[in-house]
């Protein structure tokens, strides 16, 4: 018995959202009386570093590029080494590709993008999700044998168990078929932290009047640290790129902080959103009907409340 | 070119979501339905375009639901899809539907199974892959782009903080997401012509669907905006750094 997690690294790198499955996974192990072994595919930048987060073990299978099937047969080959209860992955776009594979291969029960931590219910599982597009939230039963469960980003912040901890790495073979898809391009942005793993977002909507009045979203955003995002219209009509679309229809986020300006919060865009920490939103009009779902509210236009509002936030930065 | 669509139907997306049977079930009463809006929007119309790029081949909509599912069986149908089936079961699970899928398409030849990314009610994400998986076929998600080049799909890949361009032989297993296709609306004549277009109702194969829903719940719904006055964002500043401490 034990628990498996994939430590994504796409790039070749360890990020957070490795290190809070990682954590996910410690947490499982701990709570059901076993040991965690971590596993990476790939070049992996930051390996040493997961006994720290409660690996027992590392195991480093080798591979090339991206391949759902070949990668989900590894994860699944190292889970049945491994004698596996669950396994655990990151709801990321490689996660995505690759858990219902694996689910499959295992025999196993499943979770897409899990929001708790799971609690034993006879020989399976009750694990926490959000469904209907974060309007509501469902409690799920994984049945016996093997679990498979995929967590969602921004919501088991990584946690260091054991400073001093060594890390063992052992390198592993699996048997897997060869990848059948090959990487033509990469074209990634770098430096900026993707939407769904993001702690702070700064969002903007038709409010914005038009593309070239972006620049007091973009100087927000700097001084936060924070993300770009926009409501599906302005991404519609190519004001924003679409990947910054969020709500019920783009990308559902979850971080600490989300910024809305000049966004009437229509039910589409709050469901991808209201699962916020922390909601702030400027808007003209009073009975705009995202306020209802704010934490904060600023009624104003936000041609003067947003520079105000930088301005503010360089002030406290610098005095702090 | 033989490609088959995959799509759900799920709740209109102005729904208010509620539960009825001590929060055991979804309260359907007065909800309408609509087709997955990435499988629609998405997945069916490239396929379609792709059809009429090659003037050849066909397009079939599959979906695993109940006899209720029909009316927007036949939407799907109307724009453009040129047989529908229905698998007759409540899926129940990704398990449950992805082997509904992968048994009727094992064996039928299909060069291309199109997906959407996720569906709005359940947002799994699962369901595609598990279908690859069974019929042992490459896969490709969140595809905001798939074009071919004779046997070969090149697809993006929407992937955190960027995109990849992949390529991969044919048969293939695709997730459609945003910037795959633009949305179509049926005219007249789809929808005349969809009133006699080959509509077959299916059994299901019996599986275990391995996870359930034990219970629903409603978010927690926000205790009350406190608004700051426009002039004061130093006020504001302090809130979110003393009392949400966010900042
Ligand atoms: C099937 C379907 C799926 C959808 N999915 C999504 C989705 O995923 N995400 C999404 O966002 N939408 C989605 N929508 C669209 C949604 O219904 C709304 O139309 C959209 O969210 C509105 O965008 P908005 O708030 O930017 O624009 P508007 O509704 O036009 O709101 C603009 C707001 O800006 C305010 N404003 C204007 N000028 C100023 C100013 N100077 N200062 C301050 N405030 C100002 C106005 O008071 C208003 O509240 C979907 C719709 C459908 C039908
Ligand atoms: N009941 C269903 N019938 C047909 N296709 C489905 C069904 N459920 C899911 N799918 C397909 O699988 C995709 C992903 O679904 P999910 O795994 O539920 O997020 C959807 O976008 C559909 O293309």
């Amino acid at each position: 018995m034990s628990v498996l997690v994939y430590a994504e690294s796409p790039g070749g790198k360890l990020k957070k959202n490795a290190l809070e499955a990682v954590t996910y996974g410690h947490k499982t192990a701990k709570a059901l009386g076993t040991d965690l072994v971590v596993l990476t595919i790939g070049p992996a930048e930051g390996a040493e570093q997961l006994g720290r987060y409660g690996a027992s073990k590392v195991w480093q299978a080798s591979a090339g590029d991206f391949d759902s099937r070949q990668y989900a047969a590894i994860v699944a080959g190292a889970a049945q080494k491994a004698g596996a209860d669950v396994v655990v992955l990151s709801h990321s776009s490689t996660g995505k590709s690759i858990a219902g594979r694996v689910a499959v291969r295992l025999g196993a029960s499943s979770i897409g993008g899990a929001t708790s931590l799971p609690t034993v219910e006879g020989g399976g599982l009750r694990v926490r999700k959000n469904v209907f597009s974060g309007k509501a939230i469902a409690d799920c039963l994984l049945g016996g044998g093997a679990k498979v469960i995929s967590i969602t980003g921004n919501t088991f912040p990584p946690e260091v168990v054991d400073a001093n901890a060594s890390t063992a790495i052992e390198q592993i073979t699996v048997d897997a078929p060869a990848a059948s898809v090959k990487v033509r391009e990469r074209k990634t942005v770098e430096g900026v932290v993707p939407l769904p793993e993001a702690e702070t977002v700064v969002s903007a909507g038709r409010g914005m009047k038009g593309p070239e009045n972006w620049g007091i979203v973009d100087e927000l955003a700097q001084v936060l640290g924070a993300t770009t995002a926009c409501s599906r219209p302005v991404a519609d009509v190519h004001w924003r790129p679409h990947h910054e679309h969020v709500g019920q229809t783009g990308i559902a986020i979850r971080p600490n902080l989300y910024i809305a300006i000049g966004i009437s919060g229509a039910i589409q865009h709050l469901a991808g959103v209201n699962q916020s920490k922390c909601i702030v939103v400027v808007n003209k009009d009073p009975e705009a009907p995202f306020f209802k779902a704010a934490d904060y509210g600023v009624v104003g236009d936000l041609f003067e409340v947003v520079p105000r509002l930088t301005e503010a936030l360089k002030a406290h930065k610098a005095g702090q | 070119m033989k490609i088959l669509v995959c799509a759900s139907t799920t709740p209109d997306t102005t729904t208010k979501i509620s539960f009825v049977n001590g929060n055991t079930k979804f309260n359907t009463e007065g909800v309408s339905y609509i087709l997955n809006p990435y499988d629609e929007w998405y997945a069916l119309v490239r396929a379609l375009e792709i059809k009429e790029a090659l003037g050849t081949g066909s397009v079939t909509l599959l979906t695993v639901g109940p006899a209720s599912d029909e009316a927007n069986i036949r939407k799907g149908l109307a724009i453009g899809a040129d047989d529908a089936v229905r698998i007759d079961a409540e899926p129940i699970s990704a398990f449950f539907t992805a082997t509904q899928i992968a048994e009727f398409a094992r064996g039928k030849g299909y060069d291309l199974l199109l997906f959407g990314k996720e569906t709005i009610d359940h947002n799994g994400s699962e369901v595609p892959a598990m279908v690859a998986e069974l019929l042992d076929l490459p896969f490709v998600s969140y595809a905001s782009s798939l074009q071919l080049e004779g046997r070969t799909a090149v697809l993006d890949r929407d992937i955190e903080g960027g995109k990849e361009v992949v390529e991969a032989p044919l048969p293939i297993v695709v997730s459609a997401a945003k910037g795959m296709a633009e949305q179509r609306i049926a005219n007249m004549r789809g929808i005349m012509m969809a009133k006699t277009k080959p509509y077959q109702t299916v059994p299901p194969v019996a599986v275990d669907p391995k996870t359930s829903i034990a219970a629903f719940e409603l978010p927690k719904p926000k205790s009350g905006v406190k608004l700051v006055d426009a002039d004061n964002m130093s006020e504001l500043v302090r809130l979110l750094h003393e009392e949400a401490k966010v900042i």
